[in-house]
C-alpha cells in the first residue's frame, strides 16, 4: 500500500509564462509604467486579449497579483501595465530594472464589449489609476476610429503631478477626432493650463450628448464612481450602457480560489467589467 | 448496473489485493473518539462504524497545503507530488456527492490540473451509513448515490451488496472473482429494502432546501445576519470541515538554500477577516455578518442557480464543529420559520452558558 507518484502532462493554467521588461519609467511618484514582452516570440504574438482584460503578474519570492492590461490589442507584441506601489508584489515589481524577467499569465476576465460599442458615441471617464484599463480601450477606439462615432475623454487627478499619462493625453488633445478634457482637483503648481475641479466639473464641457446612443466607460477610485454615475444618470444614459470595472482581491484569475466572489459572481470570470445595471443587482454592493 | 454479494470476512483480503501500488485511505478512530481519513498501514486501523470524519475527503485530493511550483528566475516547474495512486474506502453517499460537486467545479471554465489529476488517479469505494441527529443528507437529496463511485458497499448482516459503478470498479472485482457471488436472492433483496426503509425513518432533522434561494434573497437584509455576525468567532472552521468549500490562498516562499521559490496553495476560509482585503488595506467584508452571508449564499443559493443543486450535501460537519452553533441547520431554520429572537434566545441559552 504505497501510492506511486504520477507523471503529469495536463495543461496548467496556473503556469506563468516568462516575460521580459522592455521599458519602465515613472508615471507619477508611486505609479510606474511597464512595457513587457513574453520571451517566447510565438506566444508573444499569439497573446490575444480584449480591452479591459487583466493578467496575473508574478515576481519570484514575492507572489502574484492581477493588473489591467493598459496597451491595446490593436498593437500586438508588447503588453503595457501601469502599476501602483502598495504592497509586497508591487514593491518588488517596482525594484525590477529593464531586462528583468517576470511571470505573466492571462488574459483573464470579460473586457469591454467593443463590438457592441461600434457606431456609438463613447465617453471615457477616468480618475487616478482608472487610466490603466481605460487607456487600453481609448487607444483601441483611436486605432479603429472609423468604427466609433464621437470619442470623448474626461481625465481627472488630484494634482498635476499625479496625473497618469499626462504627456500622452496632452499630445492627444491635438487630434481633432477626440474630445479630450482634463482636470485636477487642486493646482499646486500654479501652471496647470486645464480645468481645476473634480472630474464631474468637466461634464458641462461636453455638448449635445446623444444619451440613447452613448456608451460611458468609468474607472477610478470608489468615491469617483458615485458622483460620475449620478451625472451620467442625469444625462439619461441607459444604465446598461454605463460600463465600469470592479476591483476585488484575486489569487487565481481563473475562478478557483474564491477570493473575488461578489454574491454569485466571480469577478475574475464574469468581470472585471460590469454594466451599472449588473452592479445594481449585486446585493453586496447595495 | 451489476451487483454482487461479498462475505464480510473477504472484505480486508479484497482491499489488500487491490491496494498494491496505491495509498489506501479509510476512516480510522482517533483517541478522542472522532474519526479521520488516514492512510492505512494495517487493516485493524479501519473503523467503519463512523458517521462523519472531522475533515472532509477533499483533503485527500487537495491537501490543506501543497506545493504548486518550484521556481527559479528562469524556470517554473510544476510540482504534482501530491498526485499518487490512491484508493479511498468507506466514503458515505454525502461525501461522494460532494466529490461530484467538486468534479464539476474544478472543470468549470478552466481545468484545475491539481485537482483533476489527483481525482483521476483515485478510486472511490463507498460504504453505506446510518444517520445521526446532525445528518441532513435526506433533505439535501444526497442520501442515495447512483454515480461517482467505482464500487459501493451496502452492509447487510453478514455480507455486503457490492454495486459496480464504473469499468474500473468492474476490473477491481475481477482480481478476486471467487470472493464475489452473483446470486442475489429474493431474501437478500428483501433485507436490503427493509434496511433502506428503516434508514429512511431514522432521520430526526430536515430542512427545506428548495425554499432557500428565495429566502436568502428575501431575507438578505434581515437583522438575523447582524446577530449571527455578533456571535461568529471568525475561526474559519465551518469552511475547513465542509466537503464542498474550495477557497484557497497562495504563498510564495523563497528557499535560499535551494536558490528557488516554493509556491504553495493552502486552504482558506471566507469567514476569516483577511479573506476580502485588497490593496491599501480596504476590506469589502469587514463585518462578520457579511462574510457569513457569503458562505451561506454559496451553500444555499449561488450553486443552485448555477448547477441546479445546493452546495450543501448535508454531511453535518458544520453542525458538529461550529463552537457557537452557527451552521447550515440553524441558519436554514432561522431563515425558514424561526424568528430572529428565538434564535437569539436559544443562542444565549445554549452557547453563552
Ligand atoms: C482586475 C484587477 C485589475 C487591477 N489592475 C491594476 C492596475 O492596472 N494597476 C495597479 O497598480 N493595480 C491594479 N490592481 C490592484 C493590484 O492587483 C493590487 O494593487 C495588488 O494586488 C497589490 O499587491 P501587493 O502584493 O503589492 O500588495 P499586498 O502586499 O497584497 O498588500 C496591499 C495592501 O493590502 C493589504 N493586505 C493585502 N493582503 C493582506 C493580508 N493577507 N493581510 C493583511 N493585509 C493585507 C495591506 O494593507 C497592504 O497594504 C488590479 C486589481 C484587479 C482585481
Ligand atoms: S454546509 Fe455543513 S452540512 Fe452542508 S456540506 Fe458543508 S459542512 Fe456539510
Ligand atoms: S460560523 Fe462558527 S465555525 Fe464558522 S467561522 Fe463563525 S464561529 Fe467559526
Ligand atoms: S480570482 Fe480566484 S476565483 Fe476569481
Amino acid at each position: 500500500m504505497n501510492g506511486e507518484t504520477k507523471n503529469i502532462i495536463q495543461e496548467n493554467p496556473f503556469m506563468p509564462e516568462p516575460a521580459r521588461i522592455v521599458r519602465t519609467y515613472h508615471l507619477t511618484d508611486d505609479v510606474k509604467f511597464f512595457q513587457v514582452r513574453i520571451t517566447d516570440m510565438d506566444k508573444a504574438l499569439s497573446f490575444k486579449y480584449d480591452t479591459g482584460q487583466f493578467a496575473m503578474i508574478s515576481v519570484l519570492g514575492a507572489g502574484e497579483a492581477p493588473f489591467s492590461i493598459s496597451s491595446t490589442p490593436s498593437r500586438p507584441g508588447l503588453l503595457e501595465f501601469c502599476i501602483r506601489k502598495t504592497g509586497i508584489v508591487t514593491d518588488s515589481i517596482f525594484r525590477l530594472k529593464e531586462n528583468s524577467l517576470i511571470g505573466l499569465r492571462g488574459p483573464y476576465g470579460k473586457g469591454f464589449p467593443t463590438e457592441k460599442m461600434e457606431g456609438k458615441d463613447i465617453i471615457i471617464i477616468m480618475g487616478g489609476l482608472g487610466a490603466a484599463p481605460l487607456r487600453s480601450v481609448l487607444l483601441y477606439c483611436l486605432d479603429n476610429r472609423n468604427l466609433f462615432n464621437r470619442v470623448i475623454l474626461l481625465h481627472g487627478a488630484k494634482r498635476p503631478s499625479e496625473m497618469i499619462f499626462r504627456e500622452e493625453f496632452f499630445a492627444l488633445k491635438e487630434r481633432d477626432d477626440l474630445e479630450c478634457y482634463m482636470s485636477v482637483d487642486e493646482d499646486d503648481t500654479g501652471q496647470w493650463p486645464e480645468n481645476v475641479g473634480v472630474v464631474t466639473t468637466l461634464f458641462p464641457k461636453v455638448k449635445d450628448l446623444d444619451a440613447e446612443n452613448t456608451v460611458a466607460l468609468v474607472c477610478g477610485p470608489p468615491i469617483m464612481y458615485k458622483f460620475v454615475i449620478n451625472e451620467l444618470i442625469k444625462l439619461d444614459i441607459p444604465k446598461d450602457q454605463i460600463l465600469m470595472t470592479l476591483e476585488r482581491r484575486m489569487k487565481c484569475g481563473v475562478g478557483k480560489c474564491g477570493h473575488c466572489a461578489i454574491d454569485y459572481i466571480y469577478t475574475c470570470l464574469d468581470g472585471p467589467v460590469f454594466t451599472y445595471w449588473d452592479v445594481l443587482h449585486m446585493r453586496e454592493l447595495i | 448496473m451489476r451487483i454482487f454479494k461479498l462475505k464480510k470476512e473477504y472484505l480486508f483480503p479484497f482491499l489488500e489485493s487491490i491496494s498494491e501500488g496505491a495509498d489506501l485511505w479509510a476512516p480510522t478512530k482517533k483517541p478522542e473518539g472522532k474519526h479521520s481519513f488516514q492512510i492505512i498501514k494495517d487493516f485493524s486501523q479501519i473503523d467503519l462504524d463512523y458517521t462523519r470524519t472531522i475533515l472532509p475527503p477533499r483533503k485527500i485530493f487537495l491537501p490543506p497545503s501543497f506545493n504548486m511550483f518550484k521556481a527559479t528566475e528562469k524556470k517554473y516547474e510544476a510540482d504534482f507530488s501530491h498526485v499518487t495512486e490512491k484508493i479511498i474506502f468507506g466514503l458515505h453517499p454525502c461525501d461522494i456527492h460532494a466529490i461530484l460537486i467538486m468534479d464539476q467545479f474544478y472543470k468549470h471554465h478552466y481545468n484545475d490540473p491539481y485537482y483533476i489529476e489527483a481525482r483521476n488517479n483515485t478510486l472511490i469505494l463507498g460504504h453505506s451509513c446510518w444517520p445521526d441527529e446532525h445528518c441532513l443528507c435526506k433533505s439535501a437529496g444526497t442520501d442515495i448515490i447512483e454515480e461517482g463511485y467505482d464500487l459501493f458497499f451496502s452492509e447487510l448482516e453478514k455480507e455486503y451488496l457490492v454495486w459496480i459503478g464504473s469499468s474500473k470498479g468492474d476490473d477491481l472485482i475481477r482480481r478476486k472473482p471467487d470472493f464475489f457471488d452473483e446470486n442475489i436472492t429474493d431474501k437478500d433483496i428483501q433485507k436490503y429494502i427493509e434496511w433502506r426503509e428503516e434508514k429512511d425513518k431514522a432521520f430526526s432533522v430536515s430542512i427545506d432546501f428548495k425554499n432557500m434561494p428565495d429566502l436568502m434573497e428575501l431575507k438578505y437584509q434581515d437583522p438575523l445576519w447582524e446577530k449571527l455576525g455578533q456571535a461568529c468567532l471568525a475561526c474559519g472552521s465551518c469552511s475547513n470541515v465542509c466537503p464542498t468549500c474550495n477557497c484557497y490562498n497562495i504563498n510564495d516562499k523563497p528557499f535560499l538554500t535551494e536558490n528557488a521559490s516554493h509556491i504553495s496553495r493552502c486552504w482558506d476560509a471566507c469567514t476569516l477577516e483577511s479573506y476580502s482585503e485588497v490593496a491599501g488595506g480596504e476590506n469589502f467584508r469587514e463585518a462578520r455578518s457579511l462574510r457569513l452571508k457569503l458562505y451561506y449564499t454559496h451553500k444555499l443559493q449561488a450553486y443552485i442557480s448555477k448547477y441546479g443543486k445546493p452546495a450543501c450535501v448535508g454531511c453535518g460537519r458544520c453542525i458538529e464543529t461550529c463552537p457557537v452553533d452557527i451552521n447550515i441547520k440553524t441558519v436554514a431554520q432561522s431563515l425558514d420559520n424561526e424568528t430572529v429572537d428565538a434564535f437569539w434566545d436559544r443562542f444565549a441559552k445554549e452557547v453563552t452558558k
